[in-house]
């Protein structure tokens, strides 16, 4: 990891304007933001570790765990959250034992939400990789994730 | 221009304020209210919670009062039905996301949120949150986060960050979902927190609490009592919570006026559960048949003048010796000094001074002509640069540790840290110089070498206020960079670097402690950091000087109060007549000893050879404390008699004789003087446990039943009379102490006290320079023992860990001895992270577990001291500088072995 973080660093300036752009190389190489990655941004540009958490907690763009091999988003919107978007959110994360943001121990699926997709009319609305489910029955919700997972 | 005076309506009543304060600023010097939730004194506004908000004339919207600056001709108004409608709903919308139980709360009746929200009369709350509660952090045994009850004011992350500079908390998220937090969320037990409670004491809410406190006492039962913290030399002012004559938490203030603004270290918040602990010693003990048993007063003291008179009758007066304490205030310390030299007829009296200043002591005043720390604390803030070096100052003295990182990270100043170790500090530094153990001399030779030679140093200053410098210059003349990179190992790019930079600074100052005294050749090092800093021009400005950091609560105070074998208090000689002759006539006796006594190390050499036969130690602990202890217990073992005055039954106090129960300073009146000369106040807060007495009544006790009256209704009967004979104290009451200390010298009732020395003039007349030579330590390293090992102190705990050791706090979070290897080594020895090692040098062996780092550096191993079952001083040299007396614990040659 040393090796690819100091070629990171190698193209920037050790301050602390150069967190954000610091921040996004890293994200780009690894898919998230490591720990120990964060910590030695940190050192890089002479600011606490926290700072680094706070400042990259505060933008969405960034991930704290690695991005499974299949990228699960329920819509959270309005329609479907009308439609019982809240209920198929609460079947993937018991299904899958994790929470928005995380991703499953075999790194097989990472769990997102979103605020609508452009499917209002099919919802409660869910994407697994490139597949957009509509109408989606809680029960049905396990051949789906099977069926378009790798 | 700051001190411009510019005049704004405020409510329409015309006020003054100054130029660059902010409008909140102007209101409440003013006395007008206005209700602040972000806003901190002691830290840069936020204007985060917009409840400081006010209208003003021309200006748009409601502006935050704490963030805009107030400007001449200003029309403010403070409370108006909009104002009141906006912040009513700000908090409501704070109690809608957050779950205020004030039933359950520690914080009730001190809460910030209650009193703003009872001021504001809400009934009720209009709105309902989203509110997902969060889980306590309930980790450690200190500090409990609930952040069910926390408004996001900031100000535990400013305090963390921008007051205490540790940089362990951050708002994380965003808008309503944001939190405060750790890195990556740890707990704070498994964080980078290093439990200075800063945070505790900023948060407005009762979302951040002490958790030993919880359920022993409500806001409005405790007394507070302010008084100075016991443990290290910054003498920091703290309040002792009191209910039911037990200390329940401490807690300070930061208009307190003293050395620390309301911050504190770990110890002083957290480690103070030794006053009311089971193990203190309640009576007197008397051994028989190898056995204590308990005794009177009467008994014991009765017991002690027999045995003294006895003795003094068969073997003279110098067969008696006593060690007073850095830890005992100034009244007792003095007062030991006159029983030792007015009722005995001794000067062997010393203390642990000597162990680890003595060498500063010594040095400082045959180049200066004083002692002392030159400048104070507060000042390092007028600093371009500081030079840091022998000193862990964020882990020892852990509130100027503060200050050096505030001063670094305000832009105006910059560090240069020069240690063997890899210390905290490093990570501040724009230069850090990692030279071997043991070469102090050779580099500070080296940057005096490139000062001269690129003529950086201050001629003028060289020529009008010092001598010595032809000596100085041909001394330095063969230490090159080149020659000081072989002796030290420092790269000579690096040393030419941090050269240039200390002789650029218009002020600069060198703070040092134990890595550059506690050395054979510690006096002489002590020469070479003055020779540098009166070089440059340091000495007697603002902002400069030479700073050693003592390291015990009193350990000025005691070498002020004549506890040293060769002078009476105030530093006056007792080899000098006239000097005895106005002791003599002060303390109403015939005659004085006029010949030098026995230091420490000479005494416990003394009562091996069966020269010294009685010792009276109070509060010390020698048996943890002192180099090569087989020696130090050889030499206590043969004692005729031993006494020890002390809080707790520690390892010294097992071979005593007699044991004095002592109170601790919780529980006693008196004054400590701290690092910089400030002599402040200690204060009673709550009864001693059974029988035990503060020191001072011991000692008066004891002289009285010796034929020597001691009549003190109380210590500060004492402190008069120590005025009296101390021209440095002479301008101190205790009326004038209570406002915040006084700096010595305080020669009148009208001096303020002095800031910083040798203004104008050095104490000596001129600043002497002194032509020295480096020379290797005592112990090389040789095949046999490879590595050099140097001793210390950590944060958590505190000398030979008495009292710190009874902390639960401090235990959690450093309870054994851990010795320090370098990975590289610990690879080559296969040694693991907590394995168990053995370290072995000529003198004795020790086990602990091995901490591997990178704090230390290849082919050295460090060790802290202050735990007796892995007694580092088993190890150490009794080598002693020649000057100074001081042992060398700092290096010789030690084995590691894993233990299988
Ligand atoms: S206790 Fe001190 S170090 Fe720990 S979080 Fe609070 S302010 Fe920071
Ligand atoms: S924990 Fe306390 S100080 Fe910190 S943001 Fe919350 S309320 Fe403010
Ligand atoms: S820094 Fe020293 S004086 Fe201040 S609280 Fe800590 S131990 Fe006490
Ligand atoms: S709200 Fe779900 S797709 Fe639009
Ligand atoms: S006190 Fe001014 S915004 Fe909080």
């Amino acid at each position: 990891m040393k090796e690819q973080l100091d070629q990171i660093f190698s193209r920037h300036h050790g301050t602390r304007d150069a967190l954000i752009p610091v921040l996004q190389d890293i994200q780009a190489e690894y898919g998230y933001l490591p720990p120990e990655a964060m910590e030695a941004a940190a050192r890089f540009c002479r600011v606490a570790p926290v700072e680094v958490y706070g400042v990259s907690t505060f933008y969405a763009q960034f991930k704290f765990s690695p991005v499974g091999r299949n990228l699960v988003m329920v819509c959270q919107g309005t329609a479907c959250h009308v439609m019982g978007g809240a209920r198929v959110l609460e079947e993937v994360q018991s299904r899958l034992g994790i929470r928005p943001g995380q991703t499953t121990a075999d790194g097989r699926f990472t769990l997102e939400t979103v605020a609508c997709i452009g499917a209002c009319a099919l919802a409660p609305a869910m994407v697994v990789n490139k597949d957009t489910f509509g109408r989606v029955k809680p029960e049905k919700i396990m051949e789906m994730l099977n069926g378009s997972g790798s | 221009m700051e001190n411009e005076i510019i005049t704004l309506t405020v409510n329409g009543k015309s006020v003054q304020g100054r130029k660059g304060q902010t409008v909140l600023e102007v209101c409440r010097a003013n006395g007008i209210h206005v209700p602040t939730l972000c806003y901190h004194p002691k830290m840069p506004p936020y204007g985060g919670c917009r409840l400081c908000i006010v209208e003003i004339q021309n200006m748009r919207g409601l502006p935050p009062s704490c963030t805009t600056p107030a400007t001449d001709g200003m029309e403010v108004t403070t409370h108006t039905d909009r104002l009141m409608r906006v912040r009513k709903t700000v908090l409501e919308l704070l109690l809608a996301y957050g779950d205020h139980n004030c039933l359950l709360c520690e914080q009730t009746g001190n809460c910030e949120l209650q009193d703003l929200v009872y001021e504001h009369g809400i009934e009720k709350v209009r709105f309902k949150g989203e509110f997902k509660p969060h889980p306590k952090d309930d980790s450690n045994t200190m500090i409990v986060r609930d952040q069910n009850k926390c408004v996001l004011c900031g100000r535990c992350v400013r305090a963390c960050l921008e007051v205490q500079v540790n940089g362990v908390i951050d708002v994380a998220a965003r808008g309503s979902d944001s939190y405060i937090t750790t890195f990556n969320h740890q707990s704070l037990k498994d964080s980078t927190c290093v439990f200075c409670g800063e945070c505790v004491a900023s948060c407005p809410t009762g979302a951040l609490t002490y958790k030993q406190a919880r359920f022993r006492g409500r806001p409005w039962e405790l007394k507070k009592v302010a008084t100075t913290c016991t443990y290290c030399g910054v003498g920091c002012q703290l309040e002792l919570n009191v209910k039911d004559n037990k200390v329940v938490k401490v807690t300070s203030d930061h208009e307190i006026p003293g050395p620390n603004q309301g911050s504190l270290c770990v110890k002083g918040r957290f480690g103070n559960d030794f006053i009311d602990h089971p193990d203190r010693l309640t009576t007197p003990l008397i051994k028989e048949n190898g056995e204590f048993r308990q005794a009177s007063w009467e008994e014991a003291l009765d017991r002690i003048a027999g045995r003294f008179e006895s003795i003094r009758k068969e073997s003279g007066p110098d067969a008696l010796a006593f060690f007073s304490s850095a830890r005992c205030t100034n009244e007792e310390n003095y007062l030991l000094n006159k029983f030792a030299r007015a009722v005995i007829g001794t000067n062997n009296i010393d203390h642990c001074a000597r162990l680890c200043h003595a060498s500063t002591v010594a040095g400082l005043a045959t180049s200066f002509g004083s002692g002392a720390m030159t400048n104070s604390i507060d000042d390092l803030k007028n600093s371009d640069v500081i030079l840091v070096t022998g000193s862990n100052t964020t882990e020892m003295h852990p509130v100027i540790g503060s200050t050096i990182k505030r001063a670094v990270k305000s832009g105006r100043c910059k560090l240069i840290v020069v240690d063997s170790r890899k210390i905290d500090l490093v990570d501040h530094a724009e230069i850090w110089l990692r030279q071997k153990p043991g070469t102090d001399v050779a580099w500070l030779n080296g940057m005096m070498h490139v000062i001269i030679k690129e003529e950086l140093y201050d001629k003028k200053y060289v020529d009008e206020r010092t001598e010595g410098f032809e000596e100085l210059k041909k001394a330095v003349a063969a230490y090159t960079p080149e020659k000081v990179e072989e002796i030290s190992g420092i790269p000579k790019d690096d040393l030419i670097a941090a050269a240039r930079l200390y002789a650029s600074a218009p002020a600069a100052s060198i703070a040092y402690a134990m890595g550059i005294t506690q050395h054979i050749n510690g006096t002489d090092a002590v020469k070479s950091v003055a020779n540098l800093a009166m070089l440059c021009g340091n000495i007697g400005i603002e902002g400069g000087g030479v700073n050693p950091l003592r390291g015990q609560n009193n350990v000025q105070g005691a070498c002020d109060m004549g506890c040293l074998p060769n002078v009476f208090p105030a530093y006056q000689s007792v080899t000098i007549p006239d000097v005895r002759e106005k002791f003599a006539k002060a303390w109403g006796v015939d005659s004085l000893p006029g010949n030098v006594g026995l230091t420490i190390v000479e005494t416990i050499d003394a009562a091996g050879k069966g020269k010294v036969k009685a010792l009276y130690v109070m509060g010390e602990n020698p048996m943890v404390s002192d180099p090569d202890l087989h020696h130090v217990e050889e030499g206590l073992k043969s004692l005729d008699f031993l006494v020890v005055q002390d809080i707790f039954l520690t390892e010294t106090a097992q071979l005593a004789d007699v044991v004095l129960p002592a109170a601790c300073f919780a529980e006693k009146e008196g004054t400590f003087t701290n690092t910089e000369r400030r002599v402040q106040r200690v204060r009673k807060a709550v009864d001693p446990p059974g029988k035990a007495l503060p020191d001072w009544q011991a000692i008066a006790a004891l002289a009285s039943r010796m034929g020597y009256e001691m009549n003190y209704p109380d210590a500060e009967a004492i402190f008069k009379e120590i005025c009296a004979v101390t021209p440095s104290y002479a301008g101190m009451d205790y009326q004038r102490l209570d406002a915040g200390g006084l700096q010595w010298p305080c020669p009148t009732k009208e001096h303020p006290g002095t800031k910083y020395l040798h203004k104008d003039k050095f104490v000596r007349g001129k600043g002497l320079f002194h032509a020295i030579e480096w020379i290797p330590p005592a112990e090389p390293v040789d095949d046999q023992y490879p590595f050099l090992l140097t001793t210390g102190r950590v944060l958590y705990q505190y000398h030979t860990g008495t009292m710190t050791r009874r902390s639960v706090g401090l235990n959690e979070r450093y309870s054994e001895c851990l010795v320090e290897i370098n990975t590289e080594d610990a690879a080559r020895l296969n040694i693991k992270d907590l394995d168990r090692v053995k370290l072995v040098t000529r003198r004795g062996q020790m086990e602990a577990k091995a901490r591997v780092g990178e704090m230390t550096e290849e082919g050295t191993i460090f060790v802290p001291f202050h735990f007796s079952e892995a007694a580092a001083n088993k190890l150490t040299l009794a080598a002693l500088d020649p000057q100074a007396k001081i042992p060398e614990y700092k290096v010789c040659a030690v084995r590691v072995e894993k233990v299988a």
